[in-house]
């Protein structure tokens, strides 16, 4: 492991040795990995005489995190999970996120502490790590045992679900204009559980609404919308007929609603809002309900984009713990053929990445998903195309040239190259700039290996 | 409760007639001019309420139909449903009604719940289809939302069990159940309807909404030439935005069915052109079918921008209820016609025309 600061030709030479290697993600994952502390210091000799100290960090940012990098827990899942989070893993660590994966799965017999099939290693990593993003995950059928979402949701008080739902470019569904979130309380309301048969041929369910989970999940509804520029925040609720229980909710919504006179607030009653939502979704902004509406909700808007998936979400709970799934099943028919389609899960780490505040790699990521389905040369086949996973991870990794940080675009060739081969970056950046001055002005350091590797010969 | 369902064997077998509501049993043919008129509640209710009711009022008069309306006044504010007015429903057995506005949050119960349950209106229908000449976004529709009307989340029981933790109780019966099962196959194969699917949410609330299914089931086993389906309300609603062509008759419990009335009236056309009814085992109320905006803002009742259009559909139904089908006919394909032309519509369907504008023109398409 280089754990010190090289010389300009002993770093080269490495390189030569890394590009020998046929798997070019695994280079670069050496490159990254092992390199990050080496190659951000080079980087910053080789700038640092030109260029500000803003510069300098944010090349070593891009890079690695100068501070430790970030572990995060994954559930890749069943079915279809392991595939998407292998893609997950190659766009992230191509864009330079600074996360290790913890990877978990799940266990082929409960576990006692748990009263499940996840271990309480896995849920244990999970607090301790505070994000994590979980793949689909299919309840095995039998008693005995709590589901897998129900147990994550009580283990880890996952209070809040947010789903963001906007109409991709590119992606024609009969709906052009959505972009709207919905955010939906997930402890309580009429999934308490609690059901009861009084005599033969009647049952009663109980729908328990509290104000301390409705003030929580208002709060939460309104920081959001504060932190994303959002204006408007809608309370979705049947209180005309469900008086007191979804009465206490509005309260509740209000009482938050007053400490951010900013954001407009309106409260729309749950007919209204699907007929408006069918018919003209712009109308809204920030939804906030309890917890049957937003499942039915939720569901709708999503289906109003395109289907579950290409549908991020986030899971919130207390102490900053955010858990992002993807909502689609398992799909344990198309497992293993490498045709599933990551935009959901992908779509879910940026949220994740978003909520740990790396912004700019976030927005690189999404841009380039964006960019990718807009195009429509690389589509899965649910979104009627007919490229595999590997290729429409591909084209994403393709559509990441700009994941050069900005503040890298005004290096000079010599520059860019060095810190192409730094970053495990796709020959795409590279063939930019002139191969062959860029080989005169470094003295012939890369030699034709590196070149053919990267498509230029 | 015996005696119950034996009324309701009785009607079942008496009903011979292709009707789409069960009706009383009729021993002739009224002709028209023939005989005394039908009287008819008419309740104007709140808002945009007395617009319609009076558009439908007009329309009537100008086509001799033979009914006249008994009008009382009803507002959302009233505690109880004036017991006058209770009579006279209960006397005539039919009603038409505008939307009643229930206060949200406050100590009112909702008026319309009460109705439904004094009455024992255990079926509300809602027929949501795409009209010919009616922009939308979605071709094909043609559903037909059957929700259960008494019980469910709607029981109105809820208490504050310490202060800041409320409680609401949604209750289920194999009885409530049964019967609106068997309403929904019944309409189904007079009806000439091919599918019936249940709409539920089982996998999270297994007794209560397991009922509901077991019910359903059992039911379906006496109709083979009808399909049955069940699914899960959140896949339901996404199925709906995307393809809604694949539902043909829909049977929900309460809340469900109201979501799901609502957001298939969305997307064939909006609330403001949809027919419906609450139908039960000796009373009729026709109102507007989907009951978002049924209330309608200020802005709508200022201006005289309310659709009449749902209303005038629903009394079509009435009519064809009240076995005079030469009428119902002729005020549908008015209505069809006026949409279909394009000329006068009002603001939810893209136009700006004002309700007498429409009534008017719906008038003079009658022949």
């Amino acid at each position: 492991t280089l754990r010190s600061v090289l010389t300009e030709e002993e770093t080269f030479t490495v390189l030569q040795n890394i590009s020998d290697s046929n798997s070019f993600v695994a280079a670069s994952l050496w490159c990254f990995e092992e390199m990050t502390m080496a190659a951000a210091t080079f980087a910053k000799r080789l700038i640092g005489s030109r260029s500000s100290s803003t510069t300098a960090t944010s090349v070593a940012r891009a890079f690695c995190s100068s501070t430790t990098p970030i572990t995060a827990t994954m559930f890749p899942g069943d079915g279809i999970g392991p595939e998407i989070a292998e893609s997950v893993k190659q766009v992230f660590t191509t864009a330079g996120v600074p996360i290790n994966w913890e990877e978990h799965y799940v266990s082929a017999e409960i576990d006692p502490r748990t009263q499940s099939f996840l271990t309480w290693e896995s849920l244990e990593s999970v607090r301790r790590n505070k994000v994590g993003l979980k793949g689909p995950m299919a309840t095995p059928i039998g008693k005995g045992h709590r589901s897998l979402n129900l147990t994550l949701r009580k283990e880890l008080n996952l209070y809040a679900n947010v789903r963001p739902c906007y109409s991709l470019p590119g992606y024609k569904t009969r709906y052009d204009d959505v972009n709207l979130i919905t955010i939906r309380e997930n402890t309580e309301g009429e999934y308490s559980g609690l059901e009861h048969q009084v005599v033969r041929g009647v049952v009663e369910s109980l729908k328990i609404i509290t104000r301390q989970a409705s003030l929580r999940v208002a709060e939460y509804a309104f920081h959001y919308a504060k932190t994303h520029g959002r204006e408007r925040v809608s309370a979705i609720h049947k209180a005309n007929i469900m008086q007191k229980t979804d009465g206490l909710f509005l309260k509740c919504c209000r009482e938050v609603a007053e400490k951010y006179p900013e954001i407009t607030y309106e409260e729309v009653v749950i007919d209204n809002c699907c007929m408006m939502l069918v018919k003209n979704p712009a109308l809204f902004d920030v939804l906030v309900m309890p917890n049957l509406y937003g499942d039915i909700i939720s569901d709708l808007c999503a289906g109003l984009v395109g289907g579950l998936g290409l549908t991020p979400s986030c899971n919130i709970g207390e102490d900053g713990v955010a858990l992002a799934e993807a909502v689609h099943g398992s799909a344990p028919d198309i497992a293993g053929k490498n045709l599933a389609n990551p935009t959901a899960l992908l779509l879910s780490g940026v949220m994740m990445l978003r909520h740990l505040k790396l912004n700019e790699q976030a927005e690189q990521i999404h841009s380039a998903i964006i960019n990718t389905i807009a195009e429509g040369k690389y589509r899965t086949a649910d979104l009627g195309g007919s490229s595999t996973t590997t290729d429409f991870t591909k084209a994403i990794l393709t559509h990441s040239s700009i994941f050069l940080p900005s503040s890298m675009k005004s290096f000079s060739p010599k520059e860019k190259l060095v810190t192409a081969f730094m970053g495990g970056f796709t020959s795409q950046l590279v063939k930019e700039i002139s191969i062959e001055e860029c080989v005169k002005e470094a003295g012939c350091y890369a030699s034709n290996v590196v070149l053919q590797r990267f498509g230029c010969i | 409760m015996s005696r119950r369902s034996l009324t309701l064997l009785k009607n079942l077998a008496r009903n011979s007639n292709a009707s789409c509501i069960q009706t009383r049993s009729v021993t002739y043919m009224p002709r028209p001019g023939d005989g005394s008129p039908r009287a008819v509640t008419l309740i104007p209710g709140d808002g945009i309420g007395p617009l319609v009711t009076n558009a439908v009022e007009q329309v009537m008069e100008a086509m001799h139909a033979p009914i006249y309306f008994e009008k009382y006044d009803v507002q959302g504010e009233m505690s109880r449903v004036p017991a006058e007015v209770m009579e006279s429903i209960r006397k005539n057995k039919v009603c038409l009604k505008g939307g009643l506005k229930t206060p949200v949050g406050g100590g009112v119960s909702s008026l319309n719940v009460q109705l439904r349950k004094e009455l024992d209106l255990f079926a509300s229908l809602v027929n949501c289809f795409n009209l010919p000449g009616l922009p939308t976004r979605h071709e094909n529709v043609d559903i037909v939302v059957i929700r259960e009307n008494t019980e469910g989340e709607y029981a109105g029981l809820e208490h504050e069990v310490v202060p800041g933790v409320v409680e609401s109780l949604k209750v289920i019966t194999k009885f409530c159940s049964e019967r609106i099962a068997k309403y929904a196959f019944e309409y189904a194969y007079l009806n000439n309807r091919k599918k019936v699917t249940a709409v539920h949410k089982a996998n999270i609330m297994k007794l209560a909404d397991g009922l509901f299914l077991e019910s359903c089931r059992e039911v379906a086993k006496k109709y083979p030439g009808i399909t049955y389906n069940e699914i899960i309300v959140d896949n339901c609603c996404m199925q709906l935005v995307a393809k809604p062509e694949q539902f043909d008759v829909m049977v929900t419990p309460n809340l469900y069915g109201n979501l799901v009335a609502n957001t298939a009236a969305g997307i064939a056309g909006g609330t403001g052109v949809m027919p419906g009814g609450n139908v039960g085992a000796d009373h009729a109320v026709f109102e507007q079918g989907a009951s978002a905006g049924n209330v309608g803002k200020d802005s709508i009742v200022r201006k005289n921008k309310a659709n009449p259009v749902a209303l005038l559909l629903s009394s079509a139904m009435m009519l064809r209820h009240l076995q005079f089908p030469s009428f119902a006919d002729r005020l549908e394909t008015a209505v069809k016609k006026v949409i279909s032309e394009g000329k006068c519509r009002t603001k939810d369907l893209g136009g700006q025309s004002t309700t007498q504008e429409v009534v008017d023109a719906v008038i003079a398409k009658l022949e």
